[in-house]
């Protein structure tokens, strides 16, 4: 109950470091949102008169206060270029950008943990170092790298999926989970070529431990060994490698939302911060951080399943 | 067992994501029944979607389709009566009585009403947010109702180009939230949005003129704009407005590539008020320098109308050819001035540019080049369009910009107000005490023949004094998918796609 206590109060002070930080970022750039909001029609008096109503001529942490004020009710303000409710444009693309990663994520596991463990069980084999060289090469692929290619690949020349033709989940579902299925692949596979190292090294690594021997010596079989002892231990370092491709993905996704036009929280992201509509802005900072928040502790939980020995107390 | 179980549970897995995958290359194809549309725009309306508060042009051009004014702009920049079936121009342009048209009717049903008329007029008027809504209607005394088919506005100074605001949109005054629930009168009315995906209108039923062709429009944001082929060729859109030449060029048979231009005035804008362009010889200079054929070639493959002043050539009564011979590039004649100017070795400047959109990006670097042969050093800044409208426009904290001016109606004080001494969107800061009486004289005149003299003689000035230096109405390249035809070019920065119909119709 403490740790659970302590892991809330960092948490919200985290939140509070990132919410302060990105609204004092805001008054750094230029360019403010009454000048947006009234383009190339604004007027002095006509910018002084919206200025006053929206609050900007007061000090900064005042915003802040007042902004954090609102947001802890639960009222995430008006979006300054669009004038809906943030909150509906939030829960409106929430859906989006998680089906992404989550996607983006089980592709990764599936890819990589069966191939990580063929390539420990057949290290040196031919299969082996054909995959060890094509891991090397995609992992020196950033996403939006991938997504290009795939784009070229499967969009074009296979004709697979029409490049730019996103549809909506609330239209056809399963459409859109399969528009997603390519953005989502290439996120997942740098992130999947690293998994498959890390995990032939780390299973690699356990198999000479002293414990494997003796696992043999009592009459195992390879594959008994390799999944009831070796396996368990060498798949520690591989979640927390997870957990930490979990929340890059998340950061993945904002950018193959561009490359694929996608209309997630990244596109909203992007547009509202060069909008200067900082209510949609801070609303999706605040979401982005609480799920990486929650991811690491998900992990810190999925240790202590994998080893009882490491308690999270 | 249990590993027998994970396995199969695997297998699963994997089997119904491609399924889904397979699945989804038999994408979304339905509602061929209906006519329908997907039109391709380069950023979302992120704006007011209440007419009088819409700013953005990208706003305005969707918009057109939903509200209309007393009267509204025809493709041949003429007015045609709409809300209003007839107007009357008393006392020298001093009264413009409007009598409404029988029976027209909002999107939500119910019928336009002479308050709902004075509401929208009188909302406009308003100076409670500083300024009106409408600049120009700081000019009107009063709106008032006749009788419930008449309004009477009656202005404070004649002004014989004030039909030109009239297209103002008239909204019903029941609307509580005109900035995301947007009701006009227009040929299509509002169905649904999400942001950064689409805006999706469909066929007003109840319109009181000629009805739309297409039933179903949705306009989708490619903010990826180098994905536009794509985008056309995927059939994910069917039309976008303003392709460049190089994407025109790639599209197959299956797109017609219309041209037009963008009704716009391209120039290297010049902040007068700072050295070294507070010096007419030095602006005189960099007007000898360049070329707009050249940068036309370079930009857009020759495509493009040169321009010497303010003015674009849909303006065809105040446009002035004769002005884009004012300087012809002379090099000698450019470094003399400059030498004259106290410069004989030249100076260094920056050019900022606006970072969304390529076109004047690619124009400001030939003129780097240009400037580069009579010793003059321009370094490019790209800033984002936000930074630009508060440094640039706003704060007119620059030394140049390249950018294009369009006309917000069918004045010719749209384009020319701004170089008034005192004029609120003067960036430039252009001051001339010759330049403000001619423009006063062209607004006051009630005769349209000297008005025409007045305004040519503003842009005689703004030519001769190098306000800026001028360089072209840039080309538009409309992509239309073949199935559809219709389409027509307006002098404003508008949209019209009630004119749009199916081919085979």
């Amino acid at each position: 109950m403490k740790y659970a206590g302590k892991k809330l109060l960092t948490m919200f002070l985290t939140l509070f470091a990132v919410t302060l930080f990105v609204f004092l970022a805001f008054h750094v750039i230029s360019g403010d949102p009454a000048s947006s909001m009234l383009g190339t029609e604004a007027t002095p008096a006509r910018l002084e008169a919206l200025r006053e109503e929206m609050g900007l001529n007061d000090p900064v942490l005042v915003q802040y206060a007042r902004w954090a004020g609102r947001f802890l009710t639960g009222d995430m303000g008006t979006s300054y270029s669009y004038r809906m409710p943030v909150s509906d444009m939030v829960t409106d693309k929430i859906p989006v950008t998680l089906t992404l990663t989550i996607l983006a994520f089980f592709m990764m596991v599936l890819i990589s943990i069966p191939l990580g463990i063929y390539t420990a069980k057949h290290a040196g084999g031919v299969i082996d170092r054909i995959i060890y060289i094509f891991n090397q090469i995609i992992m020196a692929f950033p996403p939006f790298f991938s997504g290009i290619l795939i784009t070229l690949l499967f969009g074009r020349i296979f004709k697979l999926f029409t490049p730019g033709g996103y549809i909506s989940y609330e239209k056809n579902f399963w459409g859109f989970v399969g528009y997603l299925f390519f953005p989502a692949l290439a996120i997942a596979l740098p992130k999947a070529a690293m998994a498959v190292k890390l995990l032939r090294s780390s299973v690699i690594g356990e198999a000479r431990l002293d414990y494997v021997r003796t696992a043999y010596s009592r009459g195992n079989r390879t594959n008994d060994v390799l999944y009831k002892h070796v396996l368990k231990n060498a798949l520690i370092p591989v979640v927390t490698f997870l957990g930490m491709a979990l929340t890059d993905m998340i950061a993945g996704s904002i950018i193959i939302e561009q490359v694929f036009s996608i209309p997630g929280l990244g596109r909203i992201l992007l547009t509202s911060i060069s909008n200067r509509d900082y209510p949609v802005v801070m609303a999706i900072i605040v979401c982005i951080s609480l799920l990486v928040l929650v991811v690491n502790m998900i992990v810190d939980m999925i240790y202590g399943l994998i080893d009882p020995r490491i308690s999270v107390e | 067992m249990k590993r027998k179980g994970l396995k199969s549970l695997l297998l699963v897995f994997v089997l119904t994501t491609l399924a889904i995958a397979l699945s989804a290359c038999s994408g979304d194809k339905e509602g061929e029944n209906s006519s329908q549309i997907t039109i391709g725009i380069p950023q979302d309306l992120e704006d007011s979607l209440d007419p009088h508060k819409a700013v953005a042009a990208g706003t305005k051009e969707v918009l057109f389709n939903l509200y209309e004014g007393l009267v509204k702009p025809a493709s041949d920049g003429s007015f045609i009566p709409a809300v209003a079936s007839a107007y009357e121009e008393s006392e020298g342009g001093k009264v413009y009585t409007f009598t409404l048209r029988d029976g027209v009717k909002f999107h939500d049903g119910s019928t336009v009403t002479a308050e709902d008329v004075k509401f929208s007029l009188d909302k406009c008027a308003d100076t409670s947010a500083g300024d009106p809504l409408v600049a120009a209607f700081s000019n009107i005394e009063s709106v008032d109702i006749a009788d419930e088919k008449t309004i009477v506005v009656t202005l404070k100074e004649a002004n014989t180009e004030f039909l030109a605001y009239m297209t103002t949109a008239i909204i019903p005054a029941s609307n509580e939230n005109p900035d995301t629930n947007p009701i006009g009168t227009g040929p299509y009315k509002y169905v649904s949005r999400s942001p950064q995906e689409n805006f999706v209108v469909e066929k007003f039923d109840e319109y009181w003129g000629e009805p739309a062709h297409i039933e179903n429009v949705t306009f989708k944001i490619c903010s990826n704009t180098d994905s536009l082929v794509m985008d056309l060729e995927g059939g994910s859109i069917d039309m976008f407005a303003r392709v460049t030449a190089s994407q025109a060029a790639e599209l197959s048979d299956q797109f017609e590539v219309l041209e037009g231009t963008m009704n716009l005035v391209q120039a290297l804008y010049l902040n007068n008020a700072e050295a070294p362009f507070d010096d007419v010889r030095v602006r005189q200079a960099l007007c000898y320098a360049i070329d707009p054929d050249e940068i036309m070639m370079m930009v857009s493959d020759g495509k493009g109308t040169e321009l010497g002043s303010s003015m674009f050539p849909a303006f065809s009564k105040y446009y002035m050819e004769e002005l884009n011979d004012t300087y012809n590039q002379d090099l000698d004649k450019a470094k003399a001035l400059l030498a004259e100017a106290g410069y004989p070795d030249g100076f260094s400047f920056t050019i900022t540019v606006p970072s969304n959109y390529q076109p004047h990006i690619d124009t400001a670097q030939v003129l780097v080049e240009e400037f580069k042969a009579i010793g003059v050093n321009a370094e490019i800044q790209l800033i984002e369009w936000d930074s630009w409208l508060s440094d640039v426009y706003q704060g007119r904290q620059y030394q140049s910009t390249v950018v294009g001016v369009d006309a917000s109606n069918l004045t010719g004080a749209a384009l020319l107000q701004r170089f008034t001494s005192d004029a609120h969107n003067n960036f430039i800061n252009y001051s001339n005490a010759s330049y403000d009486e001619a423009f006063d004289k062209a607004i006051y005149s009630t005769d349209d023949a000297e008005k025409t003299k007045y305004y040519q003689e503003c842009e005689r000035i703004l030519s001769e004094d190098a306000a800026n230096v001028y360089i072209q109405d840039l080309p538009e390249f409309v992509a239309i998918n073949k199935k559809y035809t219709g389409y027509e070019f307006y002098p404003l920065y508008v949209q019209d796609i009630a004119k749009l119909r199916l081919a085979e119709e």
